[in-house]
This record gives structure tokens, sequence and C-alpha cells, in this order.
């Protein structure tokens, strides 16, 4: 980081001279970014217009009203779909924190016969799609009657080998004094991996948490096959569902995609910092 | 009742006392490791060889199935539509991963030198990367809509230019699916280079400039060559994203999926279609046996690059 | 200790609590999305549990776009629906997956339903048994919006000619030509592809299928049938494919003069914010007029056993009532599937029912094996044409070949 901060200083400061460049590069970059959130913004403006106005195109209505948000939250649907994917997407990512980690941890700590193999075995998980599995999985769940209920939606992602993979990486730096020490002091393994090793990986963990939830508040391909009844549909599912009946009323369909869109903008904004850094962590070492 | 009870607990807290320190450990592992070995043989590799045995079968969802060799394999590579999915799959990857890897790093580039308002900025980007794809499927082909409706068509017809199909293209309509895929993930790939770009240590730049190194010169002989780890990731990552598109698709063609004429449909969609509308598993799982052969051979070529640098 | 008289309660009180449990019956009733169908279906539940307290009925909806994929989804679920709707098009798939059982003759007889029901009811029928009944039928009209042609001054058309120079008139476009709004819709994953099939084909002298059902539209006439639908784009500019995304929701923006659409949306029309029309599908030069009519039925599922089963045949026969025939008409619009209800002189002298009632009486029904699929057959055919710039007449063989295919298949 120090490293970093010289360089950028170093840079600035050789480049005092051509102050012009940089600042077309700067208004560049602005623009640029105002392109990327231009969809979003006419997903918000349009959400806020009557039927009539959506064919004027212009970014600020004339009459902003929230009509559309009362009649599309009016009936609880979205409401549904909001619990049900923050329960499948807090507790999935529960599961992942806790056993992504405690696997992780045994592959980096724990010296015994096979250690290499199992290591492999998981890694070798990621090169199989999801894609492949879920005609399987929705054989599976089929004969144990999972299909249509929270288990079922949720059962494929709680463990991954990716997060086992990057909190693997972590504990590795993890030095073996500090565990040797809790060991002298006779606390059991499970202890010293919650309570020695597990907040010296903090980073990583948010990491990993991060990831995994926005993963699955995000997808889409899974519930849409093992959900059969619109009481557990996750907001993505409920959210295509909805646009196709809404006969291109454009203006309820944007009031639904900004419905699912607001509660991760809300996080990001107060939490921009935490998550930027999780999301380099992971990309670093994962 | 009691003394039984206390009895079996010091038996085995002296069996376990009489264990060495590491075998105690080799079995602590080996809990902490009985769950996970069961998910994974369980949902992971089980349902592997299931497709892979489905893939030999006519099952269809309401019968039983039964084992009928390679021709579900027959039928695929004899069928015109599969190799047109299979040739758009490619367009999505070949287009999508380059074009989004060449756009976040130039914008990477640019903005980690910035700091005025760069955490707007980089917000900015980071945004969209937020979103759920189903949702922007929808906000995506609003804006491809001919005028008077169509956000895009409108600003073109403004400024004089010949409003063009997109989605109702047989050319265009794929290159109009990849823009919101590229679109979505940018953001995280900017930041991703620029974490690339942070762990350079300086000291590098120091000594190029006292060489006389121009601008140019650094970028290609320094920052290209010691960011190619994180290059290397970006690009599997990418890669799978585009070879698995299905969000963008199903959402911005649900009147005629992966449509029109079959121009924007990949693997996915039909695994999907064919699956869960025609209800043809064994078909579809033959179909799910080559997007893995692709994916396999994918990994297998970053293994590669990878193990070549060290 | 209880007394005598306690106990006596207690006894009393438990066999109430155990006759009302068993007699609260929950069917599940599925139907696609459609906001008038939703709810029509809604009012006839409330009557009929007012005259079954006994019996609730849950109403489960789904886009029509995975609605056939959800049925199957949820027999393999164990958890299919007792009632469930299914478009007449579907019941071969619906039959040979065991979704659907056989109407009980004891319950429906067969003679009652051939004399009160019009004769389209008999695509219902597989061997001796039927398979479900519908509520209403449906046929096509052209709607046109008032008062884009009162500004053109002209009158709604009732030849092909009269409609492609009404067309003309009514389209208006920006300095660049792009259509602002359009003469008439094209959507051919909508109603079109019925009004190419069984209209045009056969307005241009051919017929889309032989008396074995094999497809016959590779002929000089299904490809003038054709080439009149896509010159609309081409050559007239009056229409485009895609336009506003679904032909329905330009019309409904009032950014269509024109529209070809079927009595189903009239409820979804009655809320549009100008005055619109209706008039008979237009007819050839030599007068020859042609209409599809089809309709969804309501069928019981098959894993609908006991006291279910029973509940939901006294919902089947509620919902296939003169009465809910009535409702459904004043909800979506949509004509009763009994002839007596349908036929009244009331409904013959409504200006916006009787274009649909004359429909029906020269209306087809195209027999479908794999109604989705054929139906993209001819989505495919007219982009091939529109998008690709194929030859008409090659695009109609390819059509008709791929949709022999997909007959073949079905028969086997």
């Amino acid at each position: 980081m120090t490293a970093t901060t010289t360089s950028a200083t170093e840079l600035a400061a050789n480049r005092r001279d051509i102050r012009p460049g940089r600042i077309i590069t700067w208004t560049l970059l602005l623009i640029g970014g105002l392109i990327m959130v231009t969809p979003l913004l006419f997903m918000f403006s349009t959400s806020l217009k009557t039927a009539g106005q959506v064919y004027d195109l212009k970014l600020i209505p004339a009459a902003p009203t929230l009509d559309n948000y009362i009649k599309v939250l009016g009936d609880g649907r979205f409401m549904q779909w909001f619990l049900n994917s923050t329960f499948i997407a807090i507790t999935v990512t529960a599961s992942n924190v806790f056993f992504d980690s405690l696997v992780g941890y045994t592959l980096a700590k724990f010296e015994f016969r096979g250690r290499y193999f199992i290591f492999l075995a998981i890694l070798s998980t990621l090169m199989i799609p999801t894609e492949m599995l879920v005609i399987p999985w929705y054989l599976m769940s089929s004969q144990l009657g999972w299909l249509n209920s929270y288990w079922g939606i949720m059962f494929p992602g709680m463990m991954t080998a990716f997060g086992t993979f990057l909190m693997k990486q972590f504990f590795e730096g993890v030095p073996n004094d500090f565990l040797e020490a809790a060991r002298v002091d006779g606390l059991n393994e499970f202890t010293i991996w919650w309570k020695i090793a597990m907040p010296m990986v903090v980073p990583a963990i948010s990491a990993l948490a991060i990831f995994t939830f926005l993963g699955n508040w995000t997808a889409f391909f899974w519930p849409l096959i093992v959900t059969t009844s619109k009481e557990l549909y996750t907001l993505p599912v409920g959210i295509s569902s909805f646009s196709a009946e809404a006969s291109i009323q454009w203006e309820l369909i944007m009031t639904g995609a900004a419905i699912g869109t607001i509660p991760t903008l809300l996080v990001f904004l107060a939490l921009q910092r935490f998550i930027v850094r999780g999301v380099m962590l992971a990309g670093l070492k994962g | 009742m009691a003394s039984v009870h206390a009895y079996q607990q010091t038996g085995r807290v002296r069996f376990w006392d009489r264990l060495n320190i590491s075998t105690k450990r080799v079995i602590w592992a080996w809990t902490f490791l009985a769950l996970p070995i069961l998910f994974y043989t369980g949902i992971r590799f089980y349902p592997t060889f299931q497709a892979f045995w489905l893939s030999l079968t006519n099952w269809d969802l309401l019968r039983p199935a039964q084992f009928i060799g390679l021709a579900n394999y027959q039928k695929m590579f004899a069928d015109p539509i599969f190799w047109k999915v299979f040739q758009n799959t490619f367009l999505y990857l070949l287009v999508g991963t380059p074009l989004s890897l060449l756009i976040s790093f130039v914008i990477a580039y640019y903005l980690d030198r910035v700091r005025f308002m760069h955490g707007f900025i980089r917000a900015l980007y980071f945004l969209p990367f937020l979103t759920t794809a189903a949702a922007m499927g929808w906000v995506w082909r609003w804006f491809y809509q001919p005028v008077p409706i169509g956000v895009i068509n409108s600003v073109l017809s403004t400024i004089g230019i010949e409003q063009q199909p997109f989605l109702r293209s047989t050319t265009q309509a794929l290159p109009a699916v990849l823009v919101p895929a590229i679109w979505a993930g940018l953001g995280f790939q900017i930041i991703i280079f620029m974490a690339g770009l942070r762990a350079i240590p300086g000291t590098f730049y120091e000594a190029a400039r006292i060489d006389g190194l121009g601008d140019w010169a650094i970028l290609r002989k320094i920052t290209i060559p010691l960011l190619k780890p994180t290059t290397v990731f970006l690009v599997v990552f990418s890669s799978i994203g585009f070879l698995r598109i299905f969000d963008q698709v199903y959402n911005m063609t649900t009147n005629d999926p992966g449509g029109p004429l079959n121009a924007t449909k990949p693997l996915v969609l039909m695994i999907y279609q064919t699956a869960f509308s025609s209800y043809q598993m064994g078909y579809a799982a033959a179909q799910t046996v080559v997007l893995f052969t692709i994916l396999l051979i994918v990994s297998l070529l970053q293994l590669y690059v990878l193990r070549e640098k060290k | 200790m209880f007394t005598k008289a306690k106990l006596a309660g207690l006894a009393a009180g438990i066999s109430f609590l155990a006759l009302g449990s068993a007699q609260a019956v929950e069917i599940e009733y599925w139907q696609y999305v459609f906001d008038s169908r939703v709810q029509a279906m809604d009012k006839l539940i409330e009557n009929f549990e007012a005259a079954n307290p006994d019996i609730t009925v849950k109403q489960t909806t789904f886009p029509y776009a995975d609605y056939q994929t959800r049925v199957v989804a949820a027999k393999v679920a164990g958890q299919g629906p007792d009632v469930v709707q299914l478009f007449y098009g579907w019941l071969d798939q619906f039959v040979a997956g065991g979704l659907i059982r056989p109407l009980d003759p004891a319950v429906f007889p067969h003679d009652a339903i051939e004399s009160d029901f019009f004769p389209i009811v008999s695509a219902m029928k597989r061997g001796d048994d039927y398979y479900g009944l519908p509520t209403a039928v449906r046929s096509l009209a052209l709607f046109y919006n008032k008062a884009i042609f009162a500004e053109a001054g002209i009158e709604p058309p009732t030849t092909l000619d009269e409609l492609l120079a009404a067309a003309e008139a009514t389209t208006k476009r920006d300095g660049a030509g792009n259509i602002t709004s359009a003469g008439i819709t094209m959507d051919m994953a909508g109603q079109d592809h019925h009004w190419w099939r069984e209209n045009l084909v056969r307005q241009f002298g051919g017929e889309p299928y032989d008396a074995e059902g094999n497809v016959a539209y590779d002929s000089e006439a299904g490809a003038a049938g054709l080439k009149f639908y896509t010159d609309l784009q081409t050559e007239h500019n009056v229409g485009l494919l895609g336009f506003m995304d679904e032909g329905q929701a330009a019309f409904r923006a009032g950014l269509a003069a024109m529209t070809i659409d079927g009595t189903f949306r009239l409820g979804a029309f009655a809320s549009n914010p100008f005055e619109w029309g209706v008039v008979e599908l237009p007819a050839n030069a030599e007068g020859v007029k042609s209409n599809y009519s089809s309709y969804f039925a309501n069928a019981i599922g098959a894993t609908a056993e006991g006291e279910e089963l029973e509940a939901a045949q006294k919902f089947l026969a509620y919902i296939s009532s003169p009465e809910a025939m009535e409702i459904w008409l004043e909800t979506v619009g949509e004509l009763p599937a009994r002839r007596d209800v349908a036929l009244t002189e009331a409904n013959l002298a409504d200006p916006i029912l009787a274009p649909f009632l004359s429909g029906l009486e020269y209306a087809h029904t195209t027999q479908f094996y794999d109604e989705a699929g054929q139906r993209q057959v001819a989505i495919d055919m007219v982009n091939r044409v529109l998008l690709e710039g194929q030859v008409i007449e090659d695009s109609v063989k390819q059509a008709a070949e791929a949709e022999q295919a997909i007959i073949d298949a079905a028969r086997q």
C-alpha cells in the first residue's frame, strides 16, 4: 500500500506539466461512468412515470408519481419474493462462510494422508458447470420431494470450491505459532479454528460473504427450474415472470426491475469501501 | 445408570488421551471434512456421472429412462440448430471476453491515476455489477425498441441516423444481447485490474523512469507482463461467464426464445428448452456434456498458461 | 371428574371438529396469467365457494410462456392442480403425459355435452372419452382505433384491399421514414400466425392442411398469403414486426390503427384511453371469409383423488355452467361455449360481440399436435423472409417441411 502511494505521487509529480491531458482523461472517465449508469437512470425515471409519459423518453419525469410502486408492491408478491431471496442468500452465505472456511482451514493447516487428493477433488468441481448438474439435481429433488422448497433452491450452493480455495489461500498466511500456542493452552481444534484462526482472516470472510450473497441474490437459472409455485420464487425469477405477464407495460416492468435493484444499491452505498476491498481481495487470491 | 454413564465417559477420555497428537489431529481433520465430503460426493460428483449416464438414455420426465447408446449425440450432431447454437456460444465467448477485458483494462489503467472524485467515478462503473441480470435484460430490451419507444433508436433518429433493428435482426441481435452482459461485468473487471495494478511495486516504475522509458514502454514492458496473473484470472472468469450466458437471452427474447431464427440462442438456453420445455431430459443431458467438454478445455488451457509462468 | 353431560359435550365437540376438517376440501385451479381471465375466475370461485361452503378453491397462475412447463413440473413434484386449464391444441400432450384424467360420463353425460356446446368441443374428445369442457370459445376480428380512423376520414375495411388502403392512410412516419404509428400491427407470435394459416392461405385459394391433417400450404396460395403478409412491412411499410415489442401493446398505446386479435383481448382493451371498434376479419375480393376459433378448456388433474376429485368435478361443472359463461363473457369478453348462452338476441345485436359471433359461423379450428412448435415454425417462416430476405416460396416450403416433421413425430 505504501509502495502504491509513492508511485501515485511520483506519477502525479511527473505529470504536473501535462494538466490538459489529465483533465481530458478525467472528463472521459466521468462520461464513461455516466453512460454506465444511464440504463439504471432510465429505469428509475420510467418507474416514476405514468403509462402515457413512457413515450416522451425524458430522463426527468414531468410529474413524478409513485403510483407504479403502489401498484406493483400492492399485492405483496414482491415483498414475498424479496423475503425469499433475502432468506436464501443469507442462509447460503452463512453455510459457505462456515463450511468453506472449515474445509479451507483443514486443508491448509492439517497434515494427513489424502489431503492433496481431497484438495484436488474439491478444486476439480470448479470445472463442472452448474448447467450439467441441474438435470440430475432436478431428478434428485423430485425423488426426495425437494422441488418447490427453500431447501431445494439452496442445497446446490451450500458449499463451493471457489470459497474453499479462497479460504485455504488465506489460512495458509496465518502463522502456525498462534495455533500452537492455543494448542498448548489446551483448546480443542474446533475452538482453535473458530476463536483463533477465523478472526485472523476476517477480510477474506467478508469477501467470501459478499460474493456468495451477491451470487445467490441474483441467481436465476436454478431457482427458475426448481420453483413451481409463485410463493417460492426468488426476486430475479419473480421479476422475470412479472415482466412477462405485464404485457409490455414498460412503466410497470421498469418498476419491478427497480425494486429488484434498489436493495443491492443501498447496501453498496452503505458499504462501498468494504465491498470494493472484498472484491479486490477475492480477485487477487482467487 | 449414572455410574455406567460415568464409566463410559472415562473410558472414552482414556482412549482419546492415549492417542498421540498427530493422530488426534488426523481425526479432527476427517471430522471437519466428513460433511463436506458427503456434500461434494452427493451433490457434485454423483450428479456429474449421472448426467453422463442420462445422456445415453431417452428419459423424458414422465416415463422411465431407457438406454439408447449414443443416439442423443447422433441426433445432436446432425441437428443444424445445435451447430448454430454452438457457433453463437463461441461468438459470445470470443467477442465478449476480449472486448470486455480491453475496455475494463483501459478504464482501470486511467482510473487508477485519477484522484479527484475517484470513489465516485469508480462507483459509477461498479454499480451495474450489483444489478440482477434478469431485471436488466428487460431494461435493455426496452432500450432496443424501435421508435417511438426505444431510447437508442430515438437518439439515433434525432441525430439523423437510420434506426436499427437490434433484437429484430439476425445479425445485430447477438451483439445486442452481449452488450448488457459486458456492461454488467465491467465493474468487477475494472476493480480486479485496479487491484492488480496496485500490487505492482512502485520501485519497478521508478527504475524504469531512471532508465528513461516512456509511458508506452512502461505499459508494455512492465505493467502488462506483471499483470499477467490478474489477466489470466479475468480471462478464465469472464470466459466461463460468457460460455454460460442465459439470463440476458432468456429475458430479452421471451416472445421467441433465442430468436429471431435462433440468432441469439446460446447452449444453456438450448439445454433449458430441451429439458424444461420439451422434457427431453436425455437429449438435454447430452448437450450439457458438450458444455462440460468446452469448459474443461478452457480450464485446462488456463492451467497450461499458469504453469508456463512458473 | 367429568360429568356425563360434559363428556357428551366433549364427544360432540370432537366429532364436530373431525367432521369440519373432513369437509373443508381445498382444491387448486390453474390457469395462465391474463388479467381479465384471472378476475373472472376470482368471481367464479367466489360464487362457487358461497354455494359450496365446504370447498375452497385456490387459484394459481403462471405466465403463458412457461405455463405448460409448470404443469409438467408440478406433476413431477406430485403437486399437480385439481382443475387445470389447457389449450385445446395441447390435449394430446397432456393426455400422453398423464397430466389429466377423462371426465366421468356419469357426472358429465356425453349426449348433454354434444347437444349443448358448440361442435368444436369435439376437439376435447379422444376415443370414447371427453377430457375437458370449455367455458368460452374465441374467434378473431379486426380491432380498429376510431380516433385514428376519424382523423384519416376512412371507414373500417371489409376486404383485404380496403385493409391495405386503410393501413396506408393511417400509418404515421417520422422524417426518416420510421413508423411512429403503425397502420396495422404485425406480431406473428400473437394471433397473426392463425390469421395467415386459416384465413390468408384459404383466401388466396388454398388450404392449410389436407383431409388427413397433413400440411398442404406449400402451394401458390400459401406463398401468396405469406407475400400479402410480409408485403405489409416490405412493400407498403404500414407495419413493422416487433414494433412496440408486441402488437397488442402498440394498439393499446394508441400507436397502431388496426390489430387482429381475439375475443379474449376485449377485457384488456376495455381500459384503452381511446374509442375503438371491432369488425369481422376482411374478406378477399371474391367475398371469401374465414376465421380461426379456438378455446381453452378446463380439465381435471390426474392427481385429484377421493373428495378432492369430487370437489373438482363440482367445480368443473360450475365453471362450464351457463351462469359461469355469462360472467366470463362480461369480464373477459370471450364467447360462451354453450350455444343457447351465446346466440342470444342481445349478443347478436352487440356491436362488439356480433363480429366475433359471425366469425364463429365460418371459423376453422386448426388441429394442433404441438401448438408451440407449430407456432414457432410460422414465426420462423416470416422471419426468414423479413430478416434474411429468403424467397417467399422457399420459406413456405421450408416451413411446410418443418411443420410436417412435427406432425409426423407427434403421430408416432
